[in-house]
């Protein structure tokens, strides 16, 4: 089996931030998932990627056309992996600007088939269909795969009641970790069946037809 | 080896004084620019076009025109000509003529432009602009090698009979270079030609242009008009110069910082660390620009971007004396030193004339046999 590559993209801006401790907890859940089809964890390449590392190479990239070697080695593992998790701040009702900035940076075809587990953070509940109302129409716009559960916390859901005596988060059917297992499930399915890391793309592929004289030939 | 400069034509304000020359200042000096290029031994002045403020290039012709007048050497370019927007019977016409006036002292580089708006302005399409270089281009190039042209594009108004005027001087039309910065269907297109591909890549990391001059060169031999090593290539360049090193740091910040296209983005530093700019003495130019050819091979034609960004006339002048008296002249001897000989000379007429009439001497003897 060859390895499977996940990227991770978190675009909380504090360290450490709520936005990358959901990042972390989808990772393990997708990682444990895969384990659970028969893809051990060994087997699993997983690259996160903090935008906040990279946010002045996003801006720069966005002023003059070209990234930086750091930001290119982002790019890279973002758009060549089998999977992608995908979270961010909810501000202002929508993803955040410097989430936004990194997903204008990718060539507009780079994520066509790529499966995506969409997840956002917030203060509030309130802002939990941003993932459905805005994520969601921006990956259907690049021809990604955003699967149908996406995972949204709210700052009250990393202190939900805990059951008397246990240590464990509630499991109930809208609980956060719950959500999470679900998420995490569906991506590890297309995960394990992609090849999206294994195929190469040639950078000079001419598009079907092409001829340099023209549609009309030399006449 | 050809050195020369290239310019977009803008008028920006000076970020030091906050004065910004007229349009009319600008054409002039723009001039004054040209003529000492070719009074410190540079090679090549090429010219872009626009049709929007803040540049004044519209009209290069009637620029490159002028400026023959004056100069005796200088090969007079573009950088670039847009092969998309303007009709290519007006590019074959107005290109002959200055070639006749300039003694031959003529190519033209095309180019698509990177303003979206001048497409719908010239009644264009952007979703277009490969086809249209790509159509526009093949006409261009039968109007300039056959008298008579019957032809029908999807792009415009047919053609029956139709001679462009005047016919190139001495039977050959001026070199033609393509410009491309991403596409490789312009690499395949100047391979195909077998013209010249110029790669301007100043805003950019040399990684993506090795790929893209690689790929150039092997579709140049593909289509067999030599080895990959013998096509032509022209790159981009960008300097600033002080004998101090420091100095040259501490002029050009200013002018970088508030630079149309990079400015307020990258550090200097990483921006020169990660393309050709470079700021600091005439040697540490001369040891960036040595290198290109172990990125790139054995090249023809190298284009410095030397009077943007608001640097006065005065400064342009003084650079263009560095780069024509301590910079190109180790550049020309670096260059030459272990050059094959079978790699071309930058383009001149009277290569391309000397090279047709090898061509077309067996042939005519051949016809003679047959008729």
């Amino acid at each position: 089996m060859t390895a499977r590559k996940l990227a991770v993209v978190t675009a909380g801006l504090s360290q450490p931030s709520s936005t990358r401790l959901l990042a972390d907890r989808l990772t393990e859940a997708t990682v444990r998932a895969l384990e659970g089809t028969g893809v051990a964890s060994t087997e699993v390449e997983v690259t996160v990627i903090e935008l906040r590392d990279v946010a002045q190479d996003v801006t720069n990239n966005l002023l003059t056309g070209f990234a930086s070697p750091k930001l290119e080695t982002a790019i890279q593992a973002v758009t060549g992996a089998d999977g992608l998790i995908a979270v961010t701040p909810i501000f202002t009702t929508s993803y955040s600007g410097l989430f936004k900035s990194f997903i204008d940076v990718l060539d507009p075809q780079a994520l066509t088939g790529m499966p995506v587990l969409l997840g956002a953070t917030g203060g509030t509940e309130r802002h939990s269909l941003a993932i459905d109302y805005a994520m969601r129409p921006l990956f259907s716009y690049l021809h990604a795969v955003a699967l149908p559960t996406g995972v949204y916390a709210a700052s009250s859901d990393w202190g939900g009641p805990t059951p008397a005596g246990s240590g464990a988060p509630v499991r109930s059917a809208d609980g956060l970790a719950d959500r999470i297992e679900r998420a995490a499930s569906e991506l590890a399915a297309h995960v394990r069946t992609s090849d999206r890391s294994q195929q190469v793309h040639d950078p000079f592929a001419l598009p079907e037809g092409f001829s340099p004289v023209g549609a009309f030939g030399a006449q | 080896m050809q050195f020369g400069i290239f310019t977009v034509s803008d008028v920006t304000t000076d970020p030091t004084d906050d004065t910004t020359p007229t349009e009319g200042e600008r054409i002039k000096a723009l001039v004054t620019i040209a003529k000492k290029a070719e009074e410190v031994g540079l090679d090549v002045f090429a010219l872009g076009e626009h049709h929007n403020p803040p540049f004044v290039s519209s009209s290069p012709t009637t620029m490159l025109g002028y400026i023959a007048a004056q100069t005796t050497d200088l090969i007079l370019s573009t950088s670039t000509t847009l092969i998309t927007t303007n009709d290519p019977v007006k590019i074959a016409e107005d290109y002959a003529m200055l070639q006749h006036l300039a003694d031959g002292r003529v190519d033209v580089m095309m180019g698509r432009g990177n303003t979206g708006p001048v497409y719908p302005w010239f009644g264009k399409d952007i979703r277009d602009g490969i086809p249209l270089a790509i159509e526009n281009y093949a006409l261009l190039h039968r109007l300039w090698r056959e008298d008579f042209v019957d032809w029908q594009g999807q792009y415009r108004t047919p053609l029956q009979g139709f001679q462009s005027t005047p016919r190139p001087l001495d039977g050959v039309p001026p070199f033609v270079w393509h410009g491309s910065i991403r596409s490789p269907e312009i690499a395949e297109q100047a391979a195909f030609y077998g013209d010249g591909f110029f790669a301007n890549n100043i805003f950019w990391p040399k990684e993506h242009y090795m790929r893209l001059i690689g790929y150039y060169r092997q579709r140049f031999e593909h289509y067999g008009h030599g080895t990959a090593a013998q096509a032509i290539v022209g790159l981009g360049g960008q300097a600033f110069m002080r004998a101090k090193s420091q100095d040259a740091v501490n002029e050009f910040r200013p002018y970088f910082d508030n630079a149309p296209v990079y400015g307020h983005g990258p550090s200097m530093e990483d921006f020169t660390a990660q393309t050709p700019l470079t700021v600091g003495s005439p040697q540490e130019v001369i040891d960036k620009y040595a290198g290109m050819r172990d990125h790139f091979g054995d090249y023809q034609r190298q284009l410095f971007l030397m009077d943007h960004a608001g640097l006065p006339l005065k400064t342009v002048l003084e650079q263009l004396d560095i780069l024509g008296e301590e910079v190109v002249p180790v550049l020309r001897k670096e260059f030459a030193a272990n050059r094959p000989a079978d790699v071309p000379e930058g383009p001149t007429h009277a290569a391309l004339v000397a090279a047709a009439a090898a061509r077309v001497e067996p042939v005519e003897t051949s016809q003679a046999v047959t008729a």
